[in-house]
């Protein structure tokens, strides 16, 4: 089966789609960004500020800042996985069916 | 398939008694003497991965069987064999050993290597299900002329399989040596043969449960292995890290530093240092890392084995806490060997540095924690992981000959499946021959180094070229392969006038371009190339390629027309 290609292109409800999605994962993209360089330009210019100790602790801030990032790192997949489960699919399948039954 | 059965038996007597001959003739070098335990470990793996292999020769029928298991296996099931593929010998090993020698720094690494899945995860993953089948560059070529774009695509393949592919083998030569106390060349050439089995017979149906068992059985030991140091101090990492602070301020004044001096040494364990030279190589550097997970062709290639666009997003998923799972481990491992190995003698030569070299860190730490037969394991999990990452690189520099070079290039799609299959095995018998002969040669090269451009080659050229095909309309043929070209040749060509190249290699006074990594010049540099040559593009091609973007898009975003799984 021939799916109209153009047509769904033109359809309000995928143009919709498409923005919210863009939003989303750049926006994601943007946070992952900004946290790993960040995290290496504190390192290029600034290591005492990771060299400080916690408290009377032998941990420095390094070390949850480090993990963090990894953290972070896992915490966005799984934001997205979530997000694109409960709005994306849903709404790319809905308008696969619209075109199919046509 | 008895000939895999033979395989299995030849290479057992090969590793055993190049052992015993090793432990007889070589008296000069003197690597470890055969470990029994990890041998016969080694060889079960060997025997339970051969018969995987026999299992999915017999399932393997088809160009899609062979290239992407055809595409039936599941999310969670891709997440596992994706960080089998992407945790090496390196990372378990380097890591643990950077974090032994310096502290700190190897967590820099480590964050370095994770942070590009989610790139992976919002900008790629599912476009490239939904538009490709075999390859990368079958996404790249969706609505551009075939055959220079498939041409850049093998090209940089290739080039990225090989770097990549040299490092694992040297790294995989030396390991072996100092394990099975097995002569260098004995230990490539039975990687060689074990990843030609497994690929040849089994396709990517092996080379996924190859990977899958390798990730569970590394997943395993390092969990164990940080179970117990963590057991040791009470389930405290300040304890610990107190320790390692201790025992490393220790060591420098038994070197001879003042207190002053000492005192520092042992606290700088807890905090960045030297690794990032200057900003620049550090924004580099960092740069080569997180872009070049997103353009590893090996990698890219895991997401056509799976059967839609949502599996593809939960295998990265999967993958990333499967990775940053390990990362964690592997820091807490590192901290362990500096408490655990490095104040037991036992494990130190005459000089006081590690014995078997510096990268035996987390080696040490297994026997430490549980003795010979732990030792064991964690040596024939290490050598089963470099198995694991060497058949993914050979799938994929196989793909990129047999497909894009051979049956779209070629033989311009007039070809059997059958007929582009036995392109693809004679091609992984070259490769593995190809791997072989470098692994040898490149004996004494630097393995990170290796690593690192493989990094930064994928960063340059793969990359940019991927993101612009898929998100940006006035994309044109031109100005991909332009783009793409200049970023492979402009890293490569930065990196020969590296310190590491130019000065240590080739001997020159200074180098031309002073930093480690050249991504931050040369990944810009592809991106602006692309720009600029679709722009001024007005070729009749330029009008074709610009004008397919909008169905290309719908694909992409819907999944319409996705290459179906074949079932099984």
């Amino acid at each position: 089966m021939v799916m109209p290609l153009r047509k769904i292109a033109e359809d309000p409800c995928y143009q919709a789609l498409v923005a919210r999605r863009a939003r989303f994962t750049w926006a994601l993209s943007g946070v992952m960004l900004v946290v790993f360089f960040g995290y290496i330009l504190v390192i290029a210019f600034n290591k005492e500020l990771l060299a400080r100790p916690i408290g009377d602790h032998s941990t420095t801030w390094g070390i949850p800042v480090g993990l963090g990032v990894i953290l972070v790192a896992i915490l966005l997949t799984g934001i997205y996985v979530r997000r694109a489960k409960r709005d994306f699919d849903p709404a790319a399948r809905a308008l696969v069916e619209k075109y199919t039954s046509e | 398939m008895s000939q895999i059965s033979k395989l299995a038996l030849v290479v057992l007597l090969v590793t055993a008694s190049a052992a015993a001959l090793a432990e007889a003739i070589d008296g000069t070098i003197k690597p470890r003497s055969p470990n029994w335990a990890a041998i016969i470990m080694f060889g079960c793996f060997v025997l339970v991965t051969l018969g995987v292999t026999r299992w999915a020769a017999l399932k393997t029928k088809t160009t899609a069987d062979f290239y992407t298991a055809g595409g039936g296996i599941t999310g969670f099931q891709n997440g596992l064999a994706i960080a089998g593929d992407y945790m090496s010998a390196a990372s378990f090993l380097g890591i643990s050993a950077q974090i032994f020698a310096d502290g700190y720094d190897g967590l820099i690494y480590s964050t370095g290597f994770l942070v590009g899945w989610p790139i992976i995860l919002f900008l790629l993953a599912e476009r490239l299900r939904n538009l490709g089948r075999y390859t990368f560059a079958d996404v790249v070529a969706f609505r551009f002329a075939q055959r220079p774009v498939r041409l850049f695509g093998a090209f940089s393949t290739l080039a990225v399989v090989l770097f990549y592919m040299i490092a694992q083998m040297v790294g995989a030569g030396q390991l072996i040596k100092l394990l099975f106390g097995l002569p260098y060349e004995y230990a490539v050439m039975i990687v060689g043969a074990l990843m030609t089995a497994y690929v040849l017979f089994g396709g990517m149906i092996a080379t996924t449960w190859v990977q899958i068992i390798k990730a569970i059985l590394l997943l395993g030991c390092a969990t164990v292995m940080a179970i117990a140091v963590m057991a040791s101090f009470g389930f405290s990492l300040d304890a610990l890290f107190a320790r390692a602070v201790e025992v490393k301020t220790a060591l420098a004044s038994a070197e001879g530093m003042s207190q002053p001096e000492a005192t520092a040494r042992g606290a700088s364990i807890m905090a960045p240092g030297n690794f990032i030279k200057d900003p620049v190589s550090a924004i580099s550097f960092g740069m080569a890392l997180m872009f070049g997970t997103a353009g590893l062709p090996h990698i890219l290639m895991r997401f056509f084995t799976v059967p839609d666009a949502q599996a593809a997003r939960n295998s990265v998923f999967w993958a990333t806490g499967w990775i940053g799972y390990f990362y964690v481990l592997t820091f807490v491992i590192g901290f362990g060997a500096i408490v655990m190995v490095a104040t037991d003698p036992t494990f130190l030569d005459s000089t006081g540095g590690l014995r078997g070299g510096g990268n035996m860190a987390a080696i040490h730490l297994a026997q430490a924690i549980g003795g010979d037969l732990f030792l064991g394991f964690v040596c024939a999990v290490a050598f089963a992981t470099i198995l694991a990452v060497v058949a993914g690189l050979t799938l994929a520099g196989a793909s990129a000959v047999s497909h894009d070079v051979y049956a779209s290039l070629i033989r311009k799609g007039n070809t059997s499946s059958d007929d582009e299959l036995r392109v693809s095995r004679v091609t992984v018998v070259g490769l593995a021959a190809v791997a072989i002969i470098l692994g040898i040669l490149f004996q004494k090269q630097n393995v990170a180094f290796m690593v690192s451009l493989a990094f930064a080659l994928a960063a340059s050229g793969n990359f940019p070229v991927l993101l612009l095909s898929l998100l940006w309309k006035g994309c044109t043929t031109r100005g991909v392969v332009w783009g793409g070209m200049t970023g492979v040749l402009l890293a490569l060509g930065l990196t020969v006038l590296s310190p590491t190249i130019w000065v240590n290699v080739l001997g020159h006074a200074e180098a031309v371009y002073p930093y480690t990594s050249p991504t931050i010049f040369s990944m810009p540099l592809a991106f602006v190339t692309i720009w600029v040559v679709s722009v001024l593009d007005r070729g009749s091609r330029a009008v074709v390629d610009r004008a397919g973007y909008l169905e290309q898009r719908v694909r992409a975003e819907t999944g319409i027309g996705a290459a179906t799984a074949t079932s099984h």
